[in-house]
């Protein structure tokens, strides 16, 4: 076994090679004989049946092959549940093409499949959809009287807040607002089904999960399991947006179905805002406190937009019951059904808001308690989880807060607003605080030594870009004691072993535990079996056993695993286990935390803000790689300054439509936008939260970003804005 | 998209001679094969004519510029001559678009530029400027963007461009050549305001090539100013930006010029304005009344008041970074 470990290191990616030459396919890239292309046409209106699809314009043109709709697509489930994907939300799925109903605008009405995707394209703008439209509703605001509780299940409230709060010495009461915001990963939703001689379909398919996507057609379509395998070795780019089924997987299989020819769907850049998004919310907090600043009462009130056909749900108000110490907790949740698709989990989802109201409410309270505002998160810090009542496994926040205010030089901030000016610009500072789950899901893996002494380990999960093919190999290296040259992780197929969705940043901790343990399992079968054949090596140490250079090693004697194996009746070595979440976790709550200091320069006569600082101070256990998890920090940090400056799908509620449906006009943060990023990870063991320590960086980092520029938005400038992104006209003074 | 033909001719008169009615030229293609993606334009005919030659840079007898139609925005943007004698022209190129863009896109297209407005982009929603007659929705819908003077019932849409802001400032102006020989459009003549026809951006009669853009002989080369206020640091258009170009007398204000950006169907620039604080003194308190003068007739829309405060803003910010300038380069 090597002497140091291979986690922990700064590993390049293991295929990073691949794809920057090139040579890693995405799902709409792989060649397939004959191979069709399908073009999707969307509705225009919010609400309505279609009357009627004339297609005889587009089917008159050379190479157009079929145009489908409600009307001649092939047979699929009527029901519910064979659409009810691994992260469905309550309600009835959307079924594309399923009948003349109009659902939301930009709904997927009919698929024109062509020779090539030129020819595609400009027939569906010749198929004629003539919708009766109904009246619709797209705006939160104007529909808030139709709210509804969430089908959520809330923590219970503690205590009584409503007195706490009205007894409380100080008191804050605020209101805040988020946008709808969209995923727009770089590469567009794809795939390509390929209709193999035997009938049945391989689909490449953009996925954080192939066995969700497989399930999904498999029972949506009534197809036996082994006709359809779904692969997604490469991903660019997710977010959330490809953790459920969308709709050009779907319509790609109706069209291979119907035609029995392969068929590839990639949607646009404008139909990337068709599906899934964070819904717009409005959040109201209310936080009593004494004169000390110690909270007496919360309370944590969020409405957000749902479609009407489901309800989708996520952790809003749960943080606010947890992060700090308090007695008189209350949450409430309410969802409004609009003429809208149903919103989807995107980076930290419900977090990433409810951390915005929180954290902003936190700092108008430093303000009113006169106390600087890291001093008072640490006047509120909890050891336990208040929701659950169960102690932290580890929680390393003041740390966090301790770190980061170091590295940012917090303590020469003059808590006066407007005290700190260059010029033109008034200089801010602020921060926040910020907090995930750390959860572990059941999944399997499986690890094969050969003959040749490679070692393949694999798992059905995904690797969006996160780095998920590098850190499971360094888990797989020190697990096995082998050198990461002699190793190859496998993922992203259907017919892998069970691995769940890739999401929530539990992908680390659940399908790294199920590596790590099948490749212990895997190199004391060989021990074993070594001291059986070989009857000298009984009495030495497990320790002592090295698999290097295509050979077993030990001390100076080396066996060709050929020989070795060859006793084994088998040409390698094969163990596949089932990891599930640790007992030791019960009693428990698990958690990452961080603390994010932000510095920005506001030029009030202009309305202009620029982040010019940034130090993030996380909490997330063991880091198994220090290069992709800062990445993976940075990306989040970015993705938080843009939830606060600039991500907003502009929706006009008369025509019940997106508009900025592209990345010229939905705005992101450019490098121009991005002032100095620094990343601290806190030394935080852990032995509860799974055998590897390890949290999970995926959501952390974009968590109370947007929070703390708005603070330090109000340290420059001493004026609050609540609603969000903070925009030139709001910032304007 | 729809299918089109292409030919690439290698001059001016071969151009001309392929132009029709449902032709397209096409050089950079950074705004037009976006255009065309979304089926906003449909040629059936696409010109190509980055192998004519206009490439050149050259003096001009009266003491200017002539930039041919396909000298590069980088190009432009870094070349001596402009940098040293029109450098607000080179601040203005540099604040458009992203440098992938601006390698792409020439000095002719970028006056062809179509505006941003949402609705114009989306085929499948009403626009008096893409389908006369259906409709303008941003009137009534998310106009946050849009004009805050000289638009009209059918349209509020703004000119995109940088590039144009500073060369109204500068007074350019359009060499173009048609089926009907070679005329000169004097810059404030090239742009139009919607009126009752907002799918005319400009004043080129139908199959007119811009063969060059002429400046006159330099006359602002040091205190000059391109402003431009975004919703992100680079790569989005101006919510509102200024062109500001001063001609110094001691301490007062010898010639003025000033351009903006943002607020209206084109480069907004009033003569009569300028002229008359000719002489006035070169101080903040000028500026806000320029900047007043400027602004008096806004009519914003429902989203867009703040455009207002914001450009009037930003002309006292720019004409006082023009004042307090030395020397032509960024």
């Amino acid at each position: 076994m090597s002497a140091q470990a291979i986690s922990g290191q700064p590993l390049d990616r293991t295929d990073g090679p691949a794809k920057v030459t090139g040579k890693a396919r995405y799902a709409g890239e792989y060649p397939a004989e004959g191979l069709l292309y399908g073009s999707v046409v969307s509705s225009a209106v919010a609400h309505g049946r279609i009357r009627h699809i004339d297609c005889q314009a587009a089917l008159a043109l050379p190479g157009v092959i079929e145009v489908l709709h409600h009307g001649n697509r092939p047979p699929m489930a009527a029901d519910d549940e064979p659409y009810e994907d691994d992260d469905a939300a309550d309600g009835h799925p959307f079924r594309p093409l399923f009948n003349d109903r109009v659902l939301y605008s930009g709904q997927p009405v009919a698929l024109v499949i062509a020779e090539n995707l030129e020819l595609a394209r400009y027939a569906g703008s010749l198929v004629r959809v003539e919708i009766d439209a109904g009246s619709h509703q797209t705006d939160l605001c104007a529909a808030r009287d139709q709210g509804y509780d969430a089908p959520a299940e809330l923590p219970k409230p503690r205590g009584d807040f409503a007195e706490a709060f009205n007894a409380a010495p100080l008191r804050i009461d605020a209101q805040y607002s988020t946008p709808n915001e969209h995923h727009n990963p770089m590469e567009p939703h794809a795939s390509t089904v390929i209709v193999e001689a035997d009938g049945s379909l391989l689909i490449h398919d953009k996925t954080q999960g192939t066995q969700n996507s497989q399930a999904y057609v498999q029972e949506v379509f009534k197809l036996p399991k082994e006709q359809v395998r779904v692969c997604a070795a490469f991903v660019g780019g997710a977010f959330g947006s490809g953790l459920r089924p969308q709709y050009q997987l779907a319509l790609a299989v109706m069209g291979a179905l119907k035609l029995k020819r392969s068929v590839r769907v990639t949607l646009t850049r404008q139909q990337m805002f068709t599906f899934g998004y964070r819904p717009r919310t409005l959040q109201r907090l209310q936080l009593g406190a004494d004169a000390d600043g110690r909270l007496l009462a919360i309370r944590h009130e969020a409405t957000g937009q749902t479609s009407r056909f489901e309800d989708f749900s996520e952790h809003v108000v749960e943080w606010s019951g947890m992060l700090y110490r308090c007695d008189n907790v209350a949450m409430a949740y309410q969802l409004v059904p609009l003429d809208v698709y149903t919103p989807l989990d995107m980076r930290a989802p419900g977090a990433a808001l409810g951390l915005i109201g929180l954290e902003c409410a936190m700092d108008e309270l430093a303000e009113q308690v006169g106390l600087d505002p890291v001093a008072l998160r640490q006047v509120n810090f909890a050891d336990s989880n208040g929701n659950e009542g169960k102690p932290y496994s580890s929680k390393a926040l003041r740390e966090c807060y301790e770190q980061g205010a170091e590295r940012f030089g917090w303590e020469r901030r003059n808590p006066v607003p407007r005290s700190q000016q260059e010029g033109d610009e008034l200089i801010g500072w602020g921060m926040a605080g910020g907090v995930w789950e750390a959860m572990q899901m059941k999944a399997s893996a499986k690890a094969r030594l050969d003959a040749d002494g490679h070692l393949w380990v694999s798992s059905a999960t995904t690797d969006i870009g996160t780095g998920t093919y590098t850190v499971m190999t360094q888990i797989a290296a020190d697990a096995a004691g082998m050198a990461v040259e002699d190793i190859t992780f496998q993922l992203g197929d259907s017919s892998l072993p069970t691995a769940p969705l890739q999401g929530g940043s539990f992908t680390v901790s659940s399908v790294g535990s199920a590596v790590r343990q099948a490749c212990q399992v895997l190199r004391s079968k060989l021990v074993t079996l070594a001291q059986a054949r070989y009857p000298a090596l009984a009495g030495e140490p497990a320790d002592r056993f090295v698999v290097a250079d295509g050979q077993l090693q030990v001390g100076e004697r080396r066996f060709a695993f050929a020989d070795l194996l060859q006793g084994a009746g088998d040409d390698a070595l094969e163990v596949q286990i089932t990891a599930e979440p640790g007992a030791k976790r019960e009693g428990f709550a698990c958690a990452t935390h961080s603390a994010v200091f932000v510095e920005v320069r506001v030029d009030e006569a202009l309305g202009t803000l620029r982040v010019s600082r940034v130090v993030s101070a996380v909490a997330a256990g063991r880091v198994i790689n220090p290069k992709t998890a800062r990445s993976q920090i940075l990306g989040g940090v970015v993705w938080g300054v843009g939830m606060a400056l600039h991500e907003q799908a502009e929706v006009d509620h008369n025509l019940g439509r997106t508009m900025n449906h592209n990345l010229a006009e939905y705005h992101i943060p450019v490098n121009a936008d991005m002032g100095e990023v620094e990343v601290i990870f806190v030394d935080e063991p852990d032995d509860i939260v799974n055998e590897l320590g390890s949290k999970g960086v995926g959501e952390i980092g974009v968590v109370g970003v947007a929070a703390a520029v708005a603070n330090a938005l109000y340290h420059a400038t001493g004026r609050r804005v609540r609603d969000f992104p903070l925009t030139v006209d709001k910032i304007l003074g | 998209m729809i299918p089109f033909a292409y030919s690439k001719p290698t001059d001016v008169a071969g151009a001309l001679q392929l132009a029709g009615p449902d032709s397209h030229f096409i050089a950079g293609g950074t705004n037009l094969l976006d255009l065309m993606k979304e089926n906003v334009a449909q040629p059936q005919r696409l010109i190509d004519i980055t192998g004519l030659p206009l490439r050149e840079v050259t003096a001009t007898a009266s003491g200017g510029l002539s930039i041919g139609a396909l000298v590069g925005n980088a190009e432009l943007a870094r070349h001596p001559r402009i940098e040293a004698d029109y450098p607000l022209l080179a601040q203005a190129i540099l604040a458009g678009a992203s440098p992938q863009l601006r390698n792409m896109a020439s000095s002719g297209g970028n006056l062809l530029q179509r505006t941003r407005c949402a609705y114009f982009y989306d085929s499948a929603v009403p626009c008096n400027k893409r389908a006369p007659g259906t409709g303008c929705p941003a009137r009534s819908g998310l106009n946050r963007n849009h004009a805050i003077l000289g638009a009209s019932q059918h349209c509020v849409a703004v000119h995109p461009s940088d590039m144009c802001v500073a060369l109204a400032a500068l007074e350019a102006t359009v060499q173009v050549q048609g089926p009907a020989g070679s005329r000169q459009i004097a810059f404030a003549d090239f742009h139009r305001l919607p009126g009752e026809q907002p799918e005319r951006d400009n004043t080129l009669a139908d199959n007119e090539l811009i063969t060059a853009i002429e400046l006159p002989a330099p006359r602002f080369a040091e205190h000059v100013h391109y402003l431009k206020v975004r919703d992100r640091a680079s790569y989005a258009f101006a919510l509102i930006s200024v062109a500001a170009a001063l001609r110094l007398e001691g301490e007062r204000i010898g010639e003025l010029r000033l351009a903006l950006g943002g607020v209206a169907h084109k480069p907004w620039r009033d003569p009569a304005l300028e002229a008359r604080f000719q002489g006035q003194p070169a101080t903040s308190a000028t500026y806000t009344q320029i900047a007043q003068a400027m602004l008096s007739g806004a009519q914003p829309l429902a989203h867009n008041a703040f455009k207002v405060t914001l450009a009037h803003n930003a002309i006292i910010r720019a004409l006082g970074q023009a004042q307090r300038r030395q020397g032509a380069t960024a």
